[in-house]
């Protein structure tokens, strides 16, 4: 079935009310249950074995000894986890990463896994497991894995996207361009070219619950699944193709998520679990250590790369080249690809030119973080926009504002430009009282821009109407924070009854179709859709047994505010039939009231947001703390504005993290120094000030309320904007992300600064 | 007849054509033609493609009907976090 | 493997469990008692997810052990409400949507009460500092800060009429 998905412009009633939580009940008195919190008769324990070096080959793994050890009900490795015939290369890769197949490639490494009757047991039989390595020359750094005389990690791979093919494998997995124009002409028009080198350090997404499921494989090959996932039907999927079973016969259920951000997009331990579970015949537990959170599962890209600017006297950006090197880890990745095509989303730029190098690493397997790949490229050029506008005298965001994207210009990653939000987050940045706001020593404010495509994708949901005349809705996007009340409001909307007669239920995989993962920003935004479709379905079924009711044509009948209305002056003496009316008689006319839809939700609409932050710096330390901060974005339309703005402030609390404290620290024998929360320091309540929003409403067309995905952007501009609060406050621009003490106060120190100490104060 | 053009991986998928002439009314016709034409682009298509159509960026939808005027765009597909 | 009977009172009532000497307090109370409210973050003492009150000092339940808690008083999430009725500091979190995916907010709820019993009228650097030990990746604290200061001046009024 197609559907007009287009904006329509609509008056609402109850879209964009703040109404509570349908699940907070359960979440404030401790009753959700997350994915440590299932259990199972007869469940075992389970717990894995992890490299220690950075790349080694694995000689030979003795389990005799862990599988002799009583309570010891299974012990895997590799050999049984075979690769499935015909499976796909990335899926294939994904089930090398969950389980080293002859060697480890980084520090984190599943080896061997064992499942026992408690915690204690399963603890001894990992410290039995005898593991043969002889260790492998290895390489953390992305641009030492770049170089010609690097180990090479994986004998398979050739950079593919250059011409000719090369001849020997290397790390560089693909090199990709995109750009416009010609930027050679393009430089040789600038009056001034800033050209600058950058470097960010991985971070991890740091949700707070650790990966873990309760698997369940019986003997006759059937299982379930209760997992912590963004995505249950992928992940039913993709566990069912590694482990060589029928798709139907996985059940994925996935338990209240305690955090993902794109981390919980992709399968770590879930495999092995289903491996133990299979080979003990028993139930499996797995709940990853905050240690093994770190080492085994997907932080971000570590980058290097150069940014040039170029721009004429006027403040036309005339030119731009960016070189970005992304890091992907153990496995290629798309990482680098995504910087190229977001790096100058933001600005028209007649003649650009963006190359992106994915680069293999001995590092855990890079995986997706809010808005993935975005954050890193603006932190290059945010921080070259601002020095370029300073080198021709001109306010940064008036110079921005100059060469901002418009509707029907093309963007550098090629198609044109629908409308957008950059100039209007622009422009409320430059009137915010913020920008005005007195400063005092030490202190010093920034503004950066951010861009995310959003993504929509495969969605299914049902509708279904109680006798009494309330609705479940039932969705297969997970609940990542705050959804079912966006999606309760949206069907509430639709059939013109109140919030309090809708629940939403988030479903399993037996229990609905197919749903792609949570992610990209597209909770809201394609279950929503595929809500509103739904809605208007079960509107249809209300309408025809209405008719029934009066025994009138169903043309004759329409729906309005949460009733049938029967329409003519023939049917005068018909009074409206409620929604509950309807149920209370539907056994009568026809059996149960239902609608579903299932939709391919495209067309999310990209979005875009500014921000402006203060900063302290103390210049004895270099210790920065941020005292004020702002975020603008273009939310296209607010469904619930208070999830919306958790978003915002959730996002830029993320971004402010990795701009000035959070980095994956690596040895010189390429192991992981601060796999832990208190060496890999997240920002706590005493390190933020309040995050103030502005929600815009710029209408997305490809959607009929107007929505775009609102979870993503907000982490993109932090980086920037915080290296330019920091020039502006002491002078010193940074290239090297995070902006931490030590690297602040060496700056200041090459700078001289430091060396005048703090002001004193009589 | 439609002027597609392409960047990134699909870019080099068309034998590194800046535009390429088809005639083809849905994105599945669309996709369709070019794998037929460019064996490289069939591969791609596996990998993941998006279409971009006035600016607006499908990845999934094949059925979407592409007007004869519309600016059309091959991405490679873009994942979420 | 040796074992300790333990005779504790948790959220008002007498509870008994027996556990492995070196089981820490947070397993004891997860896997023994079944309070599932209480979560696990990291397991070292640095989120918070695991915060209980211990005759009533707040502390990391994960950096005790189960043994350590006989003969004493013990709050978790699941004895905030009363008699059916959601402690001002729960309604407060629901009402400022304080919470996003909802991992941290047990150990918030426990921790921001446990500053309220002390200081009814705290300033936001005071809320802030008291809940540092709490980790929240979802929410960049904004909403949650304004929660406890909307909780703080409810029960104040509260006792104020009361009184
Ligand atoms: S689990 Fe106890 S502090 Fe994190
Ligand atoms: S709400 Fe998710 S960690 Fe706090």
């Amino acid at each position: 079935m197609k559907h007009d998905n287009s904006y329509t412009g609509q008056d609402f009633k109850v879209i964009g009310t703040r109404v509570r939580r349908p699940d907070g009940i359960d979440k404030v008195t401790g009753r959700a249950r997350y994915g440590a919190d299932a259990s199972l008769p007869g469940q075992l324990v389970g717990r894995i074995l992890r490299s220690p070096h950075a790349h080694a080959r694995i000689k030979a793994i003795d389990i005799s000894k862990a599988e002799a050890l009583p309570g010891v009900k299974a012990v895997v490795t590799a050999d049984d986890l075979p690769l499935p015939e015909g499976l796909p290369g990335d899926v294939a890769q994904m089930l090398e990463n969950s389980m080293a197949r002859g060697r480890a490639l980084y520090d984190g490494h599943a080896v061997a896994a064992v499942a026992a009757i408690d915690a204690k047991t399963a603890r001894k039989a990992l410290q039995l497991i005898e593991v043969d390595y002889e260790p492998l020359p290895h390489v953390t750094d992305v641009d030492a894995a770049m170089q010609p005389d690097a180990p090479v990690i994986h004998d398979w791979l050739y950079t593919s996207g250059v011409d000719p093919k090369p001849e020997k494998p290397s790390n560089i997995a693909q090199r990709t361009e995109f750009g416009l124009g010609d930027i050679e002409a393009g430089f040789a028009k600038a009056d001034v070219v800033i050209e600058r080198s950058y470097k960010t350090e991985a971070t991890h997404q740091g949700y707070i619950e650790p990966h873990a499921c309760l698997a369940n494989i019986r003997p006759d090959g059937s299982g379930e699944l209760w997992v912590t996932t963004q995505g249950p039907f992928v992940y039913r999927n993709v566990c069912a193709q590694m482990l060589g079973m029928d798709i139907a016969k996985l059940k994925v259920t996935s338990s209240e998520i305690g955090g993902g951000f794109g981390g919980k997009t992709h399968v770590w331990a879930e495999p092995v679990a289903l491996a133990l579970s299979r080979k003990a015949n028993r139930p499996v537990k797995l709940v990853m250590t905050r240690d093994e959170v770190f080492r085994a599962s997907g932080p971000t890209s570590s980058t290097s790369m150069d940014i040039k600017l170029g721009a004429t006297r006027d403040g036309t950006l005339v030119a731009a080249r960016a070189e970005m090197r992304y890091g992907d880890g153990a496995f290629p990745g798309i990482w680098g690809m995504l910087s190229c095509m977001t790096c100058f989303a933001c600005y028209e730029i007649a003649n650009c030119k963006a190359i992106g190098y994915d680069v293999v690493q001995n590092r855990p397997k890079v995986a997706a973080y809010r808005a993935p790949s975005a954050p890193m490229a603006a932190f290059g050029v945010e921080s070259a926009m601002d020095e370029l506008a300073a080198a021709i005298g001109m306010d940064p965001v008036e110079f921005r504002l100059k060469n901002a994207s418009r509707e029907g210009g093309q963007s550098h990653y090629g198609p044109v430009w629908g409308p957008i939000g950059i100039r209007a987050t622009l422009e409320a940045v430059r009137d915010h009282p913020h920008m005005k706001a007195p400063l005092g020593p030490n202190q010093g404010r920034g503004m950066a821009c951010g861009f995310w495509f959003n993504i929509g994708g495969q969605t299914c949901s049902d509708l279904n109407v109680g006798v009494d005349g309330t609705v479940t809705l039932t969705v297969g996007t997970v609940d990542v924070g705050g959804s079912r009340a966006s999606l309760g409001l949206i069907a509430a909307e639709e059939l013109g009854i109140p919030y309090e007669q809708v629940q939403v239920n988030i479903a399993d995989t037996g229990s609905l179709g197919h749903n792609d993962m949570t992610e990209g920003s597209r909770g809201t935004f394609s279950s929503g859709m595929a809500a509103i479709f739904a809605a208007r379905n079960t509107i249809e079924v209300l309408r025809e047994r209405a008719a029934k009711m009066w025994d009138i044509p169903v043309e004759d009948v329409t729906w309005e505010a949460g009733q049938a209305v029967a329409k003519g002056s023939a049917h005068g003496n018909l009074k409206p039939l409620s929604l509950k009316d309807i149920a209370a008689k539907s056994p009568k006319t026809g059996g149960p009231i239902a609608g579903h839809n299932e939709v391919v939700a495209d067309g999310a609409g990209v979005s875009f947001a500014s921000h402006i932050c203060d900063i302290e710096v103390d210049p004895e330390t270099g210790a920065t703390k941020v005292i004020r901060y702002t975020v603008v974005q273009d939310a296209g339309k607010a469904i619930h504005p208070d999830y919306v703005e958790g978003q915002f402030q959730g996002g830029a609390a993320q971004g402010i993290g990795w701009a000035l404290n959070e980095e994956y620290i690596y040895g010189d024998d390429g192991r992981l120094q601060n796999a832990g929360f208190l060496d890999y320091r997240m920002p706590v309540c005493s390190d933020l000030p309040f995050i103030d929003t502005m929600i815009l409403e710029i209408p997305n067309p490809g959607h009929p309320y107007g929505v775009r995905g609102v979870g993503e952007t907000s982490i993109v501009p932090p980086l920037a904007a915080i290296g330019n609060a920091l020039s502006n406050a002491v002078g010193v621009r940074m290239h090297h992300v995070p902006m931490s003490p030590p690297r602040i106060l060496k700056a200041l120190r090459e700078d001289g600064q430091a060396d005048r100490g703090p002001a004193k104060v009589a | 007849m439609l002027t597609v053009r392409a960047n990134g991986s699909v870019k080099n998928a068309l034998d590194g054509a800046e535009s390429v002439e088809v005639t083809a009314s849905t994105i599945r016709e669309l996709l369709n033609r070019l794998a037929d034409r460019y064996p490289a682009f069939a591969r791609e298509l596996d990998a993941g493609i998006a279409v971009a159509i006035n600016g607006e960026i499908y990845r999934d939808d094949r059925d979407v009907p592409i007007p004869a005027d519309a600016e059309v765009f091959l991405l490679p597909r873009i994942p979420g976090g | 493997m040796s074992g300790v009977l333990v005779t504790t009172t948790i959220n008002g009532d007498a509870v008994q469990f027996a556990c492995p000497e070196e089981e820490t307090l947070l397993d004891a109370l997860r896997d023994r008692v079944g309070l599932l409210g209480v979560k696990e973050g990291c397991g070292t003492g640095d989120c918070g997810a695991c915060s209980i009150t211990l005759d009533g000092r707040l502390v990391c339940s994960c950096l005790v052990l189960g043994a350590e808690a006989e003969g004493r008083e013990i709050t978790t999430v699941e004895g905030l409400s009363e008699g059916g009725q959601l402690h001002p500091l729960q309604e407060s979190f629901i009402s400022h949507a304080a919470l996003q995916c909802g991992i941290c907010t047990p150990g918030f709820l426990v921790a921001a009460k446990s500053l309220l019993d002390r200081n009814p009228d705290p300033s936001e650097t005071e809320i802030r500092y008291a809940l540092a030990g709490n980790l929240c990746r979802c929410t960049g604290y904004d909403k949650i800060v304004r929660a406890v200061q909307n909780a703080a001046k409810q029960i104040r009024e509260r006792s104020a009429q009361s009184a």
